[in-house]
């Protein structure tokens, strides 16, 4: 590819381009939903931002939704979807409290890598079957939903893990801060900048858009697309695991029915964040910034009097909003370049 | 790659019964006939009645869902509807309605939810994936915006008894006729009729399901609204049979329907599947759980079976190509093509974008 022959190279400033380029953003309409939703709210109380404890809770709640979404999003971004999140959730969790129960001596970090492995294999059973089933995403990660639920309820069967049966420095994670960011949000932040920073300039990243805008066109290029999509779903299921612990850390109790459902809510708050639900497009950024939404909305509806029954209405007319938002976005930039092209 | 009629090479014995639908169909009588030797209670006159009531609201949405699969959409609001539905019946005879107005109602009520749904699908040409996930959330948070945390619970015996009576003296329920009427009456309008050969175009190509004359637009909506309509109508049957209207009725059927109908052999990308397929798929489902609970197995290993069975009756087909590929070359050319995996899923998945 020989290069400034097709297109002239633009004549606005780096930094300029890179400002227009966040002003028109996506993911910027969304925050400032956020941040209006989070406005309302204070002026309404004040103590929704401003008291020590919501503060905390304003940054620690969203952490769950924001690992399984950020997980998500990179599976949606290849053309897939991952159903089973919750279950897997349900099932690291389960795990973590087991070990802490048989080994109360084990200690904190082996816990963790614990679900992060427990999620990675889980994960790579959905990644294989997809990709060299050649089976689509959605069949498998519904059977996968089933069976990784059925796993945890048989060998959770009503057996309940309290917060007396884990370690004290353990469950206090839940709540520990640092320069009064809770360390759980520093978690999901951290794992949240890598994974963007991956998938914005890695080259794996970059084959994971390329696939999920036109498989066809990426198997023709010759992208390894059976090693890409696998390595998504690790991802997914092995974030899916750590959101499993960090589950266990922040409520302390589990049961089997943990993070029922919550595969639904990682998949709205994806769409929410303008990641389109056929692949190639959006930021794992516009992702978690959608989870941090869906999850304050429910703290935020109360406070601004509306009975919080109604917050999954909401929930549900945001999800329509965004992606009738997001195709009347796409319908004027479509005109504009036949415009421009016709000019 | 040109797309070959193979299977018109073969003689009409083996089309019609070496299908994915008979192999489901073998697979229920093989499990009815084990279960009535080996499990106890199992030909008891109770285990049949119940059966059919617990699978009724499955089965009956899993008709017009198998249509909605078929054109290479799905619909996952329609459990939120079933719960709509559900207290829009409690509410309605709370507020002193009688009850078969109040069901008018709730079925009006599920027709405009699936004309909303096929309206952003079909019209604003929107990926219903995401609509009806949004549509899920949003359906059931009115649901329960309505109702709150309380329940209606006083329904008239006469009406709550209509739920669970038998036809005469046999053994089946009354909801089986309403069932038998709506699955005759879907398998027609797939199979039989020009709409149904719509559906199939549709699903697999929507260019030349539209060149061909084909109202895309129309038909999807259509669907959409009956899918709405048949799961208010299982909500009305869900309410008077556990005599309960609450906001979280059904929650989370909607993944049970969609496994259902895809073990009863339709295809996620659209363009194949048969009604006697789904339904012999969702009473697969329902005969292997009411077996497995009279051998006092809970609830945990049905849902590890359910998950299995569905994974491997999708796998089969992609085993089975993989077995084709073995084969010594020259027996078939399909073998090269079957070989290289990658573009046959490419080609399946590229179908979606079109939307």
């Amino acid at each position: 590819m020989s290069e400034s022959t097709l297109v002239a190279p633009s004549r606005v400033s780096p930094a300029r381009r890179a400002l227009t380029t966040v002003l028109t953003s996506r993911e910027l309409a969304i925050a400032l939903v956020l941040v209006v939703l989070i406005a309302a709210a204070t002026a309404k109380t004040d103590s929704f931002l401003f008291s020590q404890n919501s503060w905390r809770d304003l940054l620690l709640t969203p952490a769950i939704l924001v690992l399984l979404a950020v997980g998500e999003a990179v599976v949606i971004i290849t053309r897939n979807v991952d159903l089973s999140v919750g279950s897997v959730l349900a099932l690291t969790a389960y795990l973590t409290g087991r070990l802490f129960v048989d080994h109360p001596q084990i200690g904190i970090v082996p816990v963790f890598l614990a679900g992060l492995a427990m999620g990675a294999v889980l994960g790579l059973v959905n990644g294989l079957l997809v990709s060299f089933g050649k089976v689509p995403a959605l069949v498998i990660t519904l059977g996968t939903l089933y069976i990784y639920r059925g796993i945890v309820l048989t060998w959770a069967g009503s057996n309940r893990i309290n917060a007396s049966d884990m370690p004290d420095d353990f469950l206090a994670l839940g709540t520990k801060t640092v320069l009064s960011v809770p360390v759980l949000t520093i978690i999901a932040v951290v794992v949240l900048a890598a994974v963007g920073y991956y998938l914005h300039t890695a080259r794996g990243g970059r084959e994971m858009y390329a696939i999920g805008s036109d498989p066809d066109a990426a198997v023709l290029y010759g992208l390894s697309v059976r090693k890409r999509v696998t390595a998504a779903f690790v991802l997914s299921g092995a974030l899916a695991g750590l959101a499993g612990v960090v589950y266990a850390a922040r409520y302390g109790t589990i049961s089997s029915g943990a993070g029922l459902g919550l595969e639904l809510q990682a998949v709205g708050a994806v769409v929410i964040g303008g990641v389109a639900i056929f692949g190639g497009s959006g930021t794992v950024w516009g992702a978690a910034i959608g989870a941090v939404l869906l999850v304050t909305i429910n703290r935020a509806l109360p406070i601004l009097g509306i009975p919080d029954f109604w917050q999954q209405a909401v929930v549900g007319a945001l999800i329509i909003g965004a992606i009738v938002l997001d195709r009347a976005l796409a319908h004027r930039r479509s005109r504009r370049l036949v415009e421009a092209r016709d000019a | 790659m040109a797309r070959t009629y193979a299977a018109h090479a073969k003689p009409a014995w083996q089309r019609l019964l070496l299908t994915r639908e008979v192999a489901v169909i073998a697979l229920l009588v093989v499990v009815v006939l084990y279960a009535r030797a080996r499990v106890p209670n199992f030909s008891g006159p109770l285990t049949l009645p119940y059966l059919l009531l617990d699978a009724a609201p499955v089965l009956l949405i899993a008709l017009p869902m198998t249509l909605v699969i078929i054109t290479g959409e799905i619909d996952l609001s329609v459990a939120s509807v079933v719960g709509l539905s559900s207290v829009m019946v409690g509410l309605l005879h709370q507020h002193g309605m009688s009850i078969p107005l109040a069901a008018v109602v709730a079925v009006v009520v599920g027709v405009v939810c699936g004309a909303f749904n096929g309206f952003l699908v079909a019209y604003v040409g929107l990926p219903s994936l995401a609509v009806t996930i949004g549509t899920l959330a949003l359906y059931r948070g009115i649901a329960v915006g309505l109702l709150g945390t309380k329940a209606v619970t006083d329904f008239p015996d006469r009406w709550t008894s209509l739920a669970t009576d038998r036809i005469g003296d046999t053994q089946l329920p009354l909801v089986v006729i309403p069932i038998v009427v709506l699955a005759v009456g879907f398998a027609v309008l797939l199979h039989f009729s020009t709409f149904g050969r719509g559906i199939f175009d549709i699903g697999l190509n929507r260019e030349t399901a539209h060149f061909s004359g084909v109202d895309v637009a129309r038909t999807k909506l259509l669907l959409f609204v009956m899918s709405g309509a048949v799961a208010a109508f299982a909500g009305i049957f869900y309410t008077l049979r556990y005599g309960s209207s609450r906001g979280d009725n059904a929650t989370g059927l909607e993944l049970q329907v969609v496994a259902a109908v895809l073990l009863g052999g339709v295809s996620i990308f659209g363009g194949r599947g048969a009604l006697h397929g789904v339904v012999a798929g969702v009473l697969l489902i329902g005969v292997i759980s009411s077996a497995l609970r009279l051998q006092d197995v809970t609830v945990n290993v049905i849902n590890i079976i359910i998950g299995l069975l569905l994974i491997a009756s999708v796998m089969s087909t992609s085993v089975l190509g993989w077995v084709a590929t073995l084969r010594p070359p020259g027996s078939s050319t399909k073998g090269q093509l079957g070989s290289s995996s990658a573009p046959e899923r490419v080609d399946a998945t590229s179908r979606k974008e079109e939307r």
